[in-house]
């Protein structure tokens, strides 16, 4: 014992680093560790010796000082008195908000034309290979672009709607397709519309236990009741019930012809609405091929079995095969979604104000911080990136092979 | 050992990027051609014709410049920027001039770390609107939807007069001259609002330029001049003086057709130390005596160039104004050359 340890200390010899294999991975891991790190510095160092340079060390008070400049969409409040940061915070929801629009209609899209693809009709499956292969090998800045043109060449302006002579009308007298975007009647709270609120929520949670309360009822007695009428029913009936008692607190503003636009109601702008119709559209072919992919990957043996038990084809597709292919389909799912998120960085082409236009746009111009601009978007991004990837990896975790 | 290694590469690194950033004329001078920011294409400043060669109010400052330190008016390499990447195209060193229609502000000259070299043209904010709109005056202008450049002063100038006036207003952020025009054409914004010289350049363009009118308020101060980098002054002064160059043959009525004539030499003795034939001002701006005659001789004087470009006798057709000779009763003008 203590013969050994004195033969391994004694003989241990600097050149061993290098000839031993004991030791080698670990000495080659080392030097290129230190020679990243060498690099890191490197870099870091010649962007503040640069930056000092030039008289503009790194520094974040800018974002304290007023921005002066207006936005369009805000879904917080905002005007051009508010600091850069409050900009950022505006330009970061908007981000959000047509990520989260997109990454939803691109799903439902997705899915959708991913089943109709595996079509046993020839010329709906065709149809749908051309959509995904034209929109999956175009880029998608291009359908940007092209999609906002479409948008407010096509489109009637406000001003066809006004006069005797008008050239365009509205829908119902409620919904307005402009080139400038669509008018939409939006409500108005007034008195009393917290209870119907609330009970629309309280719906919602009714739903959720009536769901659980139904499965049970299946698995103890096999009945099967028609659930989604009956949710549907709870989602809707109270709410509309409590509305009328409560003397009809939530009203409809509808969009109007007033000055220059429309005013009142719902406004969806144009830059918005081309935007999520690209990125959707776009992003949905490459969802179609994963929901393809992760079908196709079931066993037809899987279908075979259900039909042998009795089971229609709707419910094969929804209880046997789509469950097992989630399996295959969810982490490409989460890849589009982030590739989604990292592209609405796209608008503006169109003149949308997500967090680069405002951020990494307006505020980097006006006040010339290139370095720290840019660096903060990168964070918003990663940040936005990595909480999408937590959301999906859990969801993936609850639906992988469960291996007991 | 190696934290000295390490030290030594960040002084070593500190020394090259100190050295990088002087001598933009060297620079210059030894790539045989000038880096100029212009715009992306706004007629009469500075736009490509048919062939692809650059022309334009701006353009020819550029070609000026290049005229003076390299003898070569074709010794330009054009970089079209937009409003937003036109400062750290400058600020980067990858253009080594920025001639682009850009209006000298405190924080720019201040914050960013910019020279602004001059003012070669003095504009004011207006605004563009169809005339069967039936607005007669920007106070009207209240819920309008407004296109404009983003990364740009107008995009300031507009928040605080609609603001200052209690008017609200939907902003439609474009990047560029040409997108707005599209979207400005196509009805999506009421109004395009842009320096009144860029609007007039713009509205030249249009098939149907009598439907569109300019409405009469200025809203702003817009003195638009060349820039270069902080901390190079005599690339800042060759460029100072190229300009005054152009202005002060202008007031001494040196034109491109009598230059020879006047570089033989003249009875005036200020004409002669511009055109290097009396003096040493060559010499002390670090280019050669008749670097000026060579300026003047790459598309005329201060005026020569406005009328060509800009003037009243093109599409664009803008009067002097304020831009005429201080003689004149405009606000052009240039110190002495002594």
């Amino acid at each position: 014992m203590a013969m050994a340890d004195q033969t391994a200390s004694g003989s241990f010899r600097l050149s061993m680093l290098i000839y031993d294999t004991r030791y080698r991975s670990m000495t080659i891991q080392i030097i290129v560790l230190m020679l990243f790190m060498l690099g890191a510095a490197w870099l870091v160092d010649n962007m503040l010796t640069n930056l000092a340079a030039l008289g503009k060390p790194l520094g974040f008070r800018f974002l304290s000082d007023a921005a002066g400049y207006d936005i369009n969409q805000r879904l917080i409040e905002y005007n051009s008195q508010d600091t850069h940061l409050r900009a950022a915070v505006v330009g970061l929801l908007n981000t959000l908000l047509v990520a989260f629009l997109g990454c939803v209609i691109a799903t439902v899209l997705g899915v959708v034309i991913g089943v109709m693809r595996l079509s046993k009709n020839w010329i709906v499956a065709r149809l749908m290979t051309v959509y995904i292969e034209t929109f999956r090998n175009v880029p998608v800045l291009l359908w940007i672009v092209f999609s906002m043109a479409i948008f407010i060449e096509v489109l009637p302006q406000p001003n066809a709607f006004r006069g005797d002579a008008a050239t365009a009308s509205m829908l119902f007298d409620a919904f307005a397709f402009t080139n400038r975007g669509f008018y939409l009647p939006g409500p108005i709270f007034g008195d009393g519309s917290m209870a119907v609120v609330v009970v629309f929520l309280l719906s919602i949670v009714g739903i959720y236990f009536f769901g659980k309360w139904a499965k049970a009822r299946q698995e103890a007695t096999g009945e099967i009741l028609p659930t989604f009428w009956i949710k549907l029913g709870i989602l809707i009936l109270p709410a509309v019930i409590v509305h009328f008692v409560m003397g009809q607190p939530i009203t409809l503003e509808y969009p109007e012809l007033k000055g220059f636009n429309f005013q009142g109601g719902i406004y969806m702008r144009n830059s918005l609405i081309a935007l999520l119709v690209a990125l959707s559209l776009y992003t949905a072919a490459f969802i179609a091929e994963a929901v393809r992919a992760g079908i196709m990957a079931i066993s037809h043996g899987q279908t075979e079995a259900a039909s042998a038990l009795g089971l229609r084809p709707k419910r094969t597709m929804s209880l046997v095969v789509l469950p097992q292919a989630m399996r295959v389909i969810i982490p490409p799912l989460i890849s589009q979604y982030l590739n989604l998120t990292k592209n609405s960085s796209l608008a503006i082409a169109v003149g949308y104000m997500d967090i680069t236009g405002t951020l990494g746009g307006i505020t980097l111009n006006q006040t010339g911080r290139e370095m720290e601009c840019i660096m903060l978007l990168m964070l918003c991004y990663l940040i936005i990136s990595l909480s999408i990837s937590m959301v999906m990896n859990i969801y993936n975790n609850s639906v992988k092979l469960k291996e007991r | 050992m190696k934290k000295s290694v390490l030290l030594g590469t960040i002084a070593a690194v500190g020394v090259l990027a100190g050295a990088a950033s002087a001598g933009t004329l060297d620079d210059v001078k030894a790539n045989g051609v000038l880096k100029c920011g212009v715009s992306t294409g706004l007629v009469g400043f500075a736009a490509p014709d048919a062939n692809g060669v650059w022309g334009g109010f701006d353009v020819t400052f550029c070609r000026a410049v290049a005229a003076a330190v390299l003898g070569d008016s074709d010794a330009v390499e054009f970089v079209p920027t937009t409003g937003k990447t036109r400062f750290t195209a400058l600020a980067s060193g990858e253009i080594d001039l920025l001639a682009r229609n850009t209006t000298w502000t405190f924080s720019r000259d201040v914050d960013l770390k910019f020279t602004f070299v001059g003012v070669n043209y003095y504009d004011g904010q207006g605004f563009m609107v169809r005339k069967d709109l039936g607005v007669t005056s920007a106070t009207e202008l209240d819920g309008a939807t407004v296109c404009i450049q983003t990364g740009t002063t107008t995009e300031l100038n507009l928040a605080d007069y609609f603001r200052a006036n209690g008017m609200s207003y939907e902003p439609v952020p474009i990047e560029t001259n040409a997108e707005a025009q599209q979207q400005y054409l196509s009805g999506a914004c009421d109004v395009y609002t842009t320096d009144a010289s860029g609007l007039a350049a713009t509205r030249a363009t249009f098939e149907d330029a009598d439907a569109h009118t300019l409405l009469p308020e200025i809203i702003s101060k817009e003195p638009l001049g060349p820039l270069v980098r902080h901390g190079d002054d005599q690339w800042g002064d060759i460029a100072r003086w190229t300009l005054n160059a152009l202005i002060t043959a202008e007031e001494l009525g040196v034109t491109q057709a009598n230059l020879a004539e006047m570089a033989a030499g003249t009875s005036n003795p200020e004409i002669n130390r511009l055109m290097g034939t009396e003096g040493s001002l060559g010499e002390m701006i670090g280019l050669d005596a008749e670097w000026a005659q060579r300026v003047i001789g790459v598309a005329g004087n201060y005026g020569e160039v406005f009328e060509a470009n800009i003037g009243e006798s093109t599409a664009i057709g803008l009067s002097r104004g304020l831009n005429a000779q201080w003689t004149q009763g405009g606000l052009i003008y240039s110190p002495p050359f002594r």
